[in-house]
């Protein structure tokens, strides 16, 4: 198979996906308990709003045709208007998205750099003591509740040495001229420490152990028995020939991480009152706010369904049997 | 490989998850002869004031008490019965569900699979927390929630998982030689596939059991679980909203969490004890 088809299938699949998962949200808001018009009309908008929404969304119509109007508007970038902000959901979703980006990317960003190193580290020590009690240990970073850890993080340093901001992503009464202003700030990162630690120490986990696990795979390949034979000291050996092949792999992990982060930022959001799509998703959906909860559910799902792609094509284009098939 | 349905006792670690889960098992059934109080009782001090945020220790409260006056050391006990229960059904059903799925797929191929893979596909592009969340919105709140949910989208690891080690299996020597035979494909499954994929469906479920008790965890503490039943996410959503961290009454919030990490990673042990009886390769 050439490369363009593989490329050809995946795309399809993926729209195949989103698809689905969009038929899935519409479905499933519409049967919730209640009546139907809930998942658009607050009973506190004026008649004239509620004809103006019924119209907009064919609310009246039978229910394949909301189905194909709700595709229609979705196309247009049309997700419905906020029953609490009072303002368009795609306005509202895309100006938290990128506070979500930013503290999922820096956090893994933090996890896959320390990950890498650590996994490479307990592999060399293969059979040591450092190795029985690392492995573990990243084991039970694993197993830990997300929003606990960063409970404890605020506990200690936010409310006990008040060393950091308890949440939000800057200082009460600060205003910034531009987005960009706000994010190249020190008090940003100031506030993002916090859940990026918190994230950072949950996500280890993942990049450590594939790390490691490919590093003795590839430590017992012939080209590193060779390099051993011509004398060369197990530092290079270890550097120079086994991480460079043993890496591969880990960095086409980062994308399905980046994917399984941003369903788990909902929590660690909470916690830290970070204004991202997480926080807002459960918000929306604890005051009924419905059209936001859909937008904010379809704007993670759209990010995890991408990274699934980057993660597929990346695996294709890194193992040359998967074209070659 | 018939036999490694067994416990794997050869690896010190899993050992060890497994007594961890015998602890909590013996916790959860013992529940109401261990903890000291009832869990829901708002408690007063013995000078008839509200027994609020005592400090472990005072009056007789081992771990201390909450804001409202209760118990946090029988809240504890019992909240592994839900931890426990919640982690083993929805296991239970995950690695069902998963197998039967990946065994039919990988078994009959052709269409059959196509649709279930398609569909594992479209499982893989929902998020999984959200999808928790708008659920349990929409239900009743209850415990089962989480397993519902999980039932739903979580399969679709296991089913890859099963589906790939039935297609090795289907052109084995011994299923060609029973179909010849004339044996039926229910009879072939039953007899000759299933039983060589339920180790793999027991390491996913030991794997599942874990991700079960960290969702119901996270969904008690977004507010969106069983206010009826006493769990560790609920009790860490109580300390939070009872601003237990600035008060830095960490023996409220500490011992929750302590426990999730411990019956997780128990989980995790165990399962890397199968790993090792399924994949001798990694035991090196």
């Amino acid at each position: 198979m050439k490369a363009i088809t593989v490329i050809g299938a995946r795309l399809l699949q993926t729209a195949f996906v989103l698809l689905a998962v969009i038929t899935i949200l519409f479905f499933m808001f519409r049967l919730m308990p209640g009546s139907p018009l809930a998942a658009y009309i607050d009973p506190n908008f004026t008649p004239e709003q509620q004809a103006a929404l019924m119209a907009r969304f064919g609310l009246d119509q039978p229910l394949w045709r909301q189905y194909l109007i709700y595709l229609g508007n979705l196309m247009q970038g049309d997700l419905g208007e906020s029953f609490f902000y009072r303002q368009p959901v795609a306005e509202r979703v895309l100006a938290l998205l990128p506070n979500t980006l930013i503290l999922t990317f820096t956090s893994l960003i933090v996890a896959y750099v320390f990950g890498v190193l650590a996994g490479a580290y307990l592999a060399w020590k293969r059979g040591s003591v450092v190795e029985q009690v690392g492995v573990p240990l990243v084991l039970t970073t694993r197993a830990m509740p997300e929003f606990w850890l960063g409970m404890l993080l605020l506990a200690v340093f936010s409310f006990g040495m008040g060393w950091f901001p308890a949440g939000g992503t800057r200082p009460p009464g600060a205003e910034y001229d531009t987005l960009w202003a706000l994010y190249t700030s020190a008090d940003f990162w100031w506030h993002m420490t916090l859940p990026v630690l918190t994230l950072a120490i949950y996500s280890q986990g993942l990049p450590l152990l594939l790390m490691r696990s490919n590093m003795m795979d590839v430590m017992r390949e012939d080209f590193v028995t060779m390099a051993r034979i011509k004398g060369l000291s197990t530092f290079s050996v270890v550097i120079r020939h086994a991480a460079r092949n043993a890496l591969l792999p880990v960095m086409t992990s980062f994308a399905i991480a980046v994917g399984y982060q941003i369903q788990g930022n909902v929590v660690v959001e909470t916690v830290f009152s970070w204004p991202g799509l997480g926080r807002e998703l459960v918000r929306a959906v604890s005051t009924a706010d419905y059209p936001l909860a859909q937008g904010a559910f379809l704007m993670i799902a759209v990010v995890v369904i991408l990274m699934n792609l980057v993660a597929d094509l990346l695996y294709a284009a890194l193992d040359p049997r998967v074209t070659r098939e | 490989m018939m036999g490694s349905i067994r416990l794997p006792l050869h690896d010190p670690l899993a050992v060890i998850g497994l007594g961890i889960y015998l602890f909590f098992i013996f916790m959860a059934v013992f529940a109401p002869y261990i903890a000291t109080h009832d869990p829901n009782e708002i408690l007063f001090t013995s000078e008839f004031a509200l027994a609020a945020d005592l400090t472990p220790g005072t009056e007789g409260y081992i771990l201390g008490t909450t804001t409202l006056g209760r118990d946090i050391f029988s809240q504890i006990v019992w909240g592994a019965r839900s931890a426990l229960l919640i982690g083993l059904t929805a296991a239970f059903m995950v690695a069902l569900i998963g197998s039967i799925v990946g065994i039919v797929a990988g078994y009959f191929g052709g269409w059959v699979d196509t649709v279930l893979m398609r569909l594992a596909d479209v499982a893989f592009g929902i998020p999984f927390l959200p999808f928790v969340i708008v659920l349990a919105a929409f239900l009743e709140p209850s415990i089962w929630n989480v397993v519902i949910a999980m039932a739903l989208v979580l399969w679709r690891d296991t089913g890859r998982v099963i589906r790939s080690q039935t297609l090795t299996l289907r052109n084995r020597v011994y299923v060609e030689a029973a179909r010849v035979s004339g044996s039926s494909d229910l009879k072939i499954i039953l007899r000759h596939i299933a039983p060589n994929v339920l180790p793999l469906s027991f390491l996913y479920g030991s794997i599942a059991i874990g991700w079960a008790i960290l969702t119901e965890a996270s969904i008690s503490f977004l507010g969106f679980g069983d206010p009826d039943s006493i769990s560790w996410g609920y009790m860490l959503q109580d300390a939070f909203a009872s601003q237990a961290l600035s008060k830095g009454s960490y023996y409220w919030f500490v011992p929750p969490g302590f426990l999730i990490i411990l019956i997780v990673s128990a989980g995790f042990f165990i399962s890397r004890g199968y790993e090792q009886i399924l994949f001798p390769k990694l035991d090196r």
